[in-house]
């Protein structure tokens, strides 16, 4: 026994090891995030722990998904190179304080856009990069084509979300009763639906063609109606009082919807910046004006951005296309009846 | 055990009476053993299975259970499970579970979001660490002059393999560190800084001093009053909010700290039983010899104490190697965070089923290895009172 009590002071060396690792983040001086983020050389980046075709590592363990590609964006913009970001995985309660705290520069994480967030949380949010709100999918069985057939429909739902009281609130808008099965995990709410607890399975509607063509046994027996029945645009947040590093967030998203409108992709940016005679094009890539510097990033960094990351439809087909292959719906551009709408970059 | 008077035994056959020579009646017919005891199988079922009509009843529900679980799951298991697939398509098609989805999502479900290129280092200080514990284990190895260097050795090599940035190793961040190898620096660390932490305030407690005494109920109490989840949270979220501007600690070490707090809480209280439980004439024995308190209190009571409560010990360090699972809310990825995560992939989600067995088995490994030492080392420990 002695032995084992002289072996209990092991472990306080064992701290002390591990108390010198070096301070991951640099001197938090007071000033703009753009400093600090060139001091440290990386932007630290809020993203989701796990949600497919937003934020999921891979399985060689690498990040994948449209919200960490902002993340890469935004690197490539200010840092030159789309790799210099730290993704720090975030649960819903704790990215807020997260972000007010310091932990991370920017917030890229399936957050909806709302009043009380931008104004009572201290936060800015930049142009949404993902546009979705609550779908239904029923089982072909039931009859329903539209959400008026969905009467005394038994309604798989998550507890306390937006999307239940979206879904009390239509249903009373249309003097229809339902029944609501509320259930915590997305998992088990998704197998009561399949298992025919439920005829409806209600939930973001970028959710539910994964759970028709994966999780269902037989995907032609569901039907995804049409329509989307609340409002949520994803934007990304950013602390409120650094005015240059919510300008460089809410460009850079600017930059990706350009770049699709005046077709500059991944492969032809170099071309393009050689030979373009578009002066909306010339602007982005830096050849001519200094919209770069008045951000206070060098020339190139839309070129940057788009040769490392790619336009808005490669990034978006990156993640929700194969095997997904998620319709673009209103997150096509506003020329094609969308709603992603680049501002003029001049 | 049957008592071997109730063997039967062989005698010469009387004249005549072969068939039931060899149990000799005696002079209550009920303790003539039935005729099963002669089979050692039969005799071994009597009496283990079904030693009473309620045993009996209870084996034969058992029995009627797995009747119908075991060969279900083999056949789900493995007779229709999919061990290798192309691709996912494979799995679906089979009706039984899918085993390849383990050696599709193996890397970052024991590795988590380690750059998948370095992930030699991590296997190899797994190894080491494994060795290490292995080696301090044996009780041949327990002298300073062996366990002082082979754990100064395995600190540096492990961690160092862990961090990089020296030796042509690169620099990995602590917020990419996950999967095992993150599960086993969290439970070392919370252990090694937890059980001393809680030796000193299950002595703080039953201290004279009024200061010493008041601290450590004060911590003790609030901190146990308050769910892991929290103390976590506060360790992440709030306690920078507090530090001054440009003063950063670390989150992993922040996460550690945080758990080794609350194990210290939790053992503090196991071990203040067994010192209540030394009886007062130790300490005055020793006082009477002339000891002090520290001597006292090492030499004397304190491995008497950590004897008698070692199995209560053992069951909150097996509830901290759980507990590690808890980093899932603030954003690192242990092994069970890493599984849960990387299959929100549609594709594989399917055959989440059978990736959690696979970590449960892990799990189950680790603490059945714990709880099988412990046990070994009460045996030694009441074998050797004088240790």
């Amino acid at each position: 026994m002695r032995k084992i009590l002289k072996l209990s002071f092991l472990p306080v060396l064992a701290s002390a090891v591990i108390a010198f690792q070096p301070a991951t983040s640099a001197h938090a001086e007071d000033g703009p995030t753009v400093k600090k983020v060139k001091e440290r050389g990386q932007v630290l980046c809020g993203v989701h722990q796990g949600r497919y075709g937003f934020a999921i590592a891979d399985s060689k363990g690498k990040w994948k998904g449209l919200d960490v590609d902002y993340c890469k964006a935004v690197a490539a913009a200010v840092l030159g190179d789309a790799s210099k970001v730290k993704y720090l995985p975030m649960g819903s309660v704790q990215r807020f304080p997260a972000l007010q705290s310091g932990e991370i520069d920017m917030l890229s994480r399936t957050t909806t856009v709302t009043l009380t967030r931008d104004s009572a949380l201290g936060l800015n949010f930049g142009p949404p990069t993902f546009y979705t709100g609550t779908g239904f999918m029923v089982r072909k069985s039931i009859g329903a084509t539209k959400v008026d057939d969905l009467k005394g429909a038994a309604v798989c739902v998550f507890p306390g979300s937006t999307t239940e009281k979206n879904i009390a609130a239509l249903f009373a808008s249309k003097g229809m009763d339902y029944k609501p099965v509320v259930i915590e995990s997305s998992k088990q709410l998704v197998g009561a639906y399949m298992s025919g607890r439920c005829d409806v399975l209600s939930m973001d509607q970028a959710g539910l063609p994964g759970h028709k063509q994966f999780d269902a046994k037989n995907p032609d027996e569901h039907e995804i109606l049409p329509g989307v029945f609340s409002k949520e645009p994803l934007g990304i947040g950013v602390r409120a009082g650094d005015d240059q590093w919510f300008d460089i967030i809410k460009w850079v998203t600017h930059v990706t919807f350009n770049a699709e409108e005046w077709g500059v992709t991944q492969a032809n940016v170099d071309k393009m910046k050689a030979e373009s005679k578009d002066i909306n094009v010339q602007r982005l890539l830096g050849v001519k004006g200094d919209l770069g510097k008045k951000l206070g990033l060098s020339n190139d960094w839309a070129y940057n951005v788009i040769k490392q990351v790619g336009n808005y439809g490669e990034i978006y087909d990156r993640n929700w296309g194969p095997p997904l292959n998620l319709a673009r719906g209103v997150n096509k551009l506003w020329t094609e009846g969308g709603l992603m709408y680049g501002f003029p970059m001049k | 055990m049957a008592l071997p008077t109730e063997r039967p035994i062989p005698q010469a056959p009387p004249d005549g009476a072969a068939a039931t020579a060899d149990t000799k009646p005696r002079k209550r017919g009920r303790t003539v053993p039935p005729p099963t005891e002669r089979i050692p199988v039969l005799r071994w079922a009597r009496e283990n299975l079904a030693s009473s009509y309620f045993n009996a009843f209870v084996t034969a529900v058992c029995l009627v259970a797995l009747y119908y679980i075991v060969p279900a799951f083999v056949e789900w298991g493995l007779i229709d499970a999919v061990f290798t697939a192309d691709s996912h398509e494979d799995c679906r098609a089979a009706s039984g579970a899918c085993w390849a989805v383990i050696e599709e999502k193996h890397r970052p479900m024991f590795f988590g979001v380690y750059p998948y290129e370095e992930h030699w280092r991590l296997v190899l200080a797994v190894m080491i660490y494994i060795g290490a514990v292995g080696m301090t284990m044996i009780r041949r190895f327990w002298s300073y002059r062996i366990l002082v260097p082979l754990w100064l050795f395995t600190l540096t090599s492990t961690l160092t393999l862990l961090w990089g940035g020296v030796l042509g190793l690169s620099a990995v961040d602590t917020t990419q560190w996950g999967g095992l190898p993150l599960t086993m620096v969290l439970f070392s660390g919370t252990i090694v800084v937890g059980f001393p932490l809680a030796i000193v305030l299950a002595l703080g407690r039953r201290s004279h001093m009024p200061t010493v005494k008041a601290v450590s109920v004060i911590f003790i109490e609030s901190l146990r009053g308050v769910p892991l989840i929290t103390i976590l949270f506060v360790a992440v979220n709030v306690f920078p909010l507090f530090l001054p501007q440009g003063l950063e600690f670390d989150k992993m070490l922040r996460v550690m700290v945080g758990m080794a707090v609350f194990f210290a809480c939790y053992e503090a209280e196991v071990i203040r039983g067994g010192l209540q439980a030394i009886s007062r004439g130790q300490y005055e024995a020793a006082e009477a010899l002339g000891l002090g308190y520290w001597h006292t209190m090492t030499r004397i009571i304190l491995p008497q104490a950590l004897r008698i409560c070692l199995p209560g010990i053992v069951n909150h360090v097996i509830a901290a190697f759980k507990n590690t699972s808890f980093v899932l809310i603030i954003g690192l990825f242990d092994m069970l965070t890493a599984t849960t995560s990387v299959l929100q992939d549609p594709v594989w989600r399917r055959f989440t089923v059978e990736a959690y067995l696979c970590v449960g088995f892990v799990y189950f490994m680790f603490c059945f290895a714990l709880s099988k030492y412990s046990h070994r080392v009460e045996r030694w420990l009441s074998e050797d009172k004088r240790f």
